[in-house]
């Protein structure tokens, strides 16, 4: 294994772990409120110990996303230094916003976890609507960053290839920024909302405590259900952006060789870079065309427009791109049969297919986060700022990069069981509420 | 060492250096507690091991957040200082990520898992163990850097070419594992231990007496290491050592000296409200020693606050950015603090 491949697999991995973390630490928070809220409006035991039991889970979860969140911001240097030279200055400032953003989730989550009986009710719920509201906009922040990598502004380059004239507030007004923001955030309600909702399904199928357990559904529901409905949508301005801006990008996730007008939408296959083709795809004519430009008869640039040392992993993305839309669609299906459902003022709780279906789709939102994240960043390869600066230029000189790269896998690996046990116990101790 | 005008390069790094010193005074006391987590003894051992635990619980993420501010501003403000450093010290930094990420997942799994005694003592372990490597790789990464070791692997890579490129040992391994760097790790874990015993001392009174004596031990093991450093320094880099007995730094040492024998006293004779604040001026005086040692330089011998500095623009962003924040945040902060400093209630 190359050093630049290690780097890379060390910064898949962290951001990978990272990734479930930050969503679960922005919409957790959401729910607990929520479930906090109808306590004080009701007077329901149900609902406090729900809010109290997710906080729990989400004093574990936020802690792992804290300590997971500082590796990163290191590792930015650590791997890839001639990167943050050159970036530094310009995607800086959403970095210190988004510092900010932290240190008020931290503060208030420490506020809401250990304050029930030393602030008031309403600052308490307070507390808890700042955690939700900064962790949504640490998000925010991040995305800018990334979205500035897929579409960089806010700089022209000197004669020696450095950055100059830069312009951080424009940086952070980047093409995809708003887009990005909108997907990513999404995501996370999306993600976290219908596995807690899977989670308390299970529950309820097993025939636990059965307030408890359907309030549980219910807000969570309330939190993932429309994010997962709405993610197609903000799916498809994503991939009109991402077809102006990045179009080789765009030939990477339909597996599009050839340059052509009226390009198909490809359904499965593999794209093959040997051969320059796609094989055994379904493909439905004009699909591409339609969706990426809203125009049937659209030209599409394909992957053979550019050098092949300027092409990603095709294989890879076009998988990930796949898995992405399949699992998102399948959650929004079913989150739009809750959305029915609930409409008709239907009891979600009492729809056995429903809550097995819940069930089902429970891990599809994280598995989808995954897959898009590879769509995105496997997806701009072999760029590190599209277009601009290759990765392999951006890594650190430092050898034997394979030893990090190993021992921060297995110890991901290892904290992430340990984390599924530990939530695993959670749960189960809900087993035996009585309310 | 003349400060040759104020501008925004200046003022910045000050401000990064404040988040640092604010680090060390919440963080390290965090990590500190850690300490006396593994060298709790006697009787009362579970007792101060809860009353630990119970003191960071609610507080340790936020203080954790003091050194993701300081990584921000660095990358931001000095970024060819933050490629230089995450370039040479990949190893001490990649070691202290582990001890951060053990030592924090491990008090929450302790704090949020099952409570049988085995698993609770194995994460405790973890999390005390955790908590005296990492403030030593901290220190260790300092020292790195005050040495003039780290500044020199960093150019020493920067003009090699090709064939006379320098040995990995000389660029990754000796500038942090060399006795100036690893005395500064044994002095930033005694100034965290010290802290840590000090602010406990203060608030449980059953417990007063053992983190009384702990504070004192600890003020003694700060000297020793504090006297080390400066006895390396003057063996192994002079130009670290020179400038430290002479002209403000000698004031400074000497400041630093009488805040030490005032902190001490005020332990002795059980005056916790001052021996806290005489405790945490020591160390920031410590702090702020290193700083005006290598002023003009933030990555000596070579990189300069003026030259590494980000352009005009970033800066005043930044400092815009960091006086807007610091608006929200340092109420936010007092009223943390307010809400869970009181004393703790006697059961």
């Amino acid at each position: 294994m190359t050093d630049l491949l290690a780097a890379r697999t060390q910064m898949a991995v962290s951001l990978g772990f990272h990734i479930v973390f930050a969503e679960i630490g922005i919409a957790m928070p959401l729910m607990m409120v929520l479930a906090e809220w109808r306590w004080q409006r009701t007077g329901e035991r149900a609902y406090l110990d729900l809010a109290q039991r997710w906080a729990k889970g989400t004093a574990v979860l936020f802690a792992v996303g804290a300590v997971s969140g500082t590796v990163l911001s290191f590792e930015l240097g650590l791997l890839w230094p001639a990167f943050m030279r050159q970036a530094g200055p310009l995607i800086g400032i959403p970095f210190s916003l988004e510092g900010f953003a932290f240190f008020l989730e931290a503060i208030f989550l420490g506020i809401y976890l250990y304050g029930w009986e030393r602030v008031g009710p309403r600052v308490h719920l307070g507390a808890g609507l700042v955690v939700a509201a900064s962790g949504a906009a640490s998000a925010v922040f991040v995305v800018l960053v990334n979205a500035w990598m897929n579409t960089p502004t806010g700089f022209t380059l000197d004669a020696a290839g450095a950055f100059a004239s830069i312009d951080p507030v424009a940086a952070m007004r980047s093409p995809a920024a708003f887009q990005q923001a909108l997907h990513m955030l999404l995501a996370a309600y999306a993600a976290t909302g219908m596995a807690v909702a899977g989670v308390h399904a299970l529950m309820l199928l097993r025939g636990a405590a059965h307030d408890f357990h359907r309030h549980a559904l219910t807000v969570a529901l309330l939190v993932g259900a429309p994010a997962a409905v709405l993610q197609p949508l903000s799916g498809d301005v994503s991939a009109r952006v991402v077809a102006t801006t990045q179009p080789v990008k765009l030939a990477a996730l339909e597996g599009q060789w050839a340059t052509m007008r009226g390009a198909p939408l490809r359904i499965g296959g593999w794209p093959d870079a040997a051969r320059e083709e796609t094989r055994w795809a379904l493909e439905i004519p004009h699909g591409l065309s339609l969706l990426a430009f809203h125009d049937p008869s659209a030209e599409v640039k394909g992957l053979r427009a550019v050098p092949v040392t300027d092409r990603p992993p095709v294989a890879v993305v076009h998988l990930a791109f796949q898995a992405m839309v399949a699992l998102g669609s399948a959650l929004a299906l079913i989150a739009l049969c809750v959305v029915v459902i609930a409409v008709r003022g239907r009891p979600i709780a009492g729809q056995k297919p429903l809550l097995r279906a819940l069930v089902l789709v429970a891990p599809f939102g994280f598995v989808a986060t995954e897959a898009g994240w590879i769509v995105t960043e496997v997806g701009r390869q072999p760029w590190v700022v599209q277009g601009v600066m290759r990765t392999s230029s951006a890594v650190t000189p430092m050898p034997g990069l394979v030893v990090p790269m190993v021992v921060f896998t297995l110890l991901y690996l290892g904290l992430g069981a340990i984390v599924v046990a530990l939530i695993a116990s959670l749960v189960r101790e809900t087993a035996r509420v009585r309310v | 060492m003349s400060v040759s005008g104020v501008g925004l390069p200046e003022i910045v790094a000050a401000v990064m250096v404040l988040a640092l010193n604010a680090y060390a005074l919440t963080g390290g006391a965090d990590f500190g507690g850690g300490v006396w987590d593994l060298l709790a003894r006697g009787p009362g051992r579970e007792a101060q091991r809860s009353l630990i635990a119970e003191q960071i619980a609610p507080i340790w993420e936020a203080n954790h957040v003091w050194l993701i501010l300081v990584v921000v501003v660095l990358f931001t403000a000095f970024p060819a200082v933050f490629a230089a450093l995450g370039t040479v010290l990949h190893i001490p930094l990649t070691l202290m990520l582990l001890g951060i990420v053990a030592r924090g997942s491990s008090f929450v799994f302790r704090s949020y898992g099952k409570h049988d005694d085995a698993s609770q003592q194995r994460w405790g372990r973890v999390f005390a163990v955790a908590s005296v490597v990492t403030p030593v790789l901290l220190g260790t990464i300092v020292g790195a850097i005050a040495s003039g070791a780290a500044g020199a692997a960093a150019a020493r890579l920067a003009d090699a070419a090709g064939d006379a490129a320098p040995s990995y040992a000389s660029v990754y391994v000796t500038p942090w594992l060399a006795p100036f760097p690893l005395v500064l790790g044994a002095l930033a874990l005694s100034m965290f231990a010290f802290l840590a015993a000090v602010y406990l001392a203060a608030r449980e009174p059953a417990l007063r007496d053992a983190f009384r004596r702990r504070a004192l031990w600890a003020a003694g093991a700060m000297f020793v290491a504090a006297s080390g450093a400066l006895g390396v320094a003057r063996m192994t880099t002079p130009h670290v050592a020179s400038p430290l007995v002479h002209g403000s730094a000698l004031a400074l040492q000497l400041t630093i000296g009488a805040t030490a024998l005032g902190a001490i006293w005020a332990i002795y004779a059980r005056h916790w409200r001052l021996a806290r604040v005489a405790a945490a001026a020591q160390v920031s005086l410590i702090l702020w020693g290193w700083v005006l040692v290598q002023t003009p330089y933030v990555l000596p011998p070579t990189l300069t606050i003026r030259d590494a500095a980000a352009p005009r623009v970033t800066l005043e962003l930044l400092l815009g950015a960091l006086a807007a924040g610091a608006m929200l945040l340092l109420p936010a902060l007092w009223y943390l603090f307010r809400t869970f400093a009181a004393e703790r209630r006697v059961r």
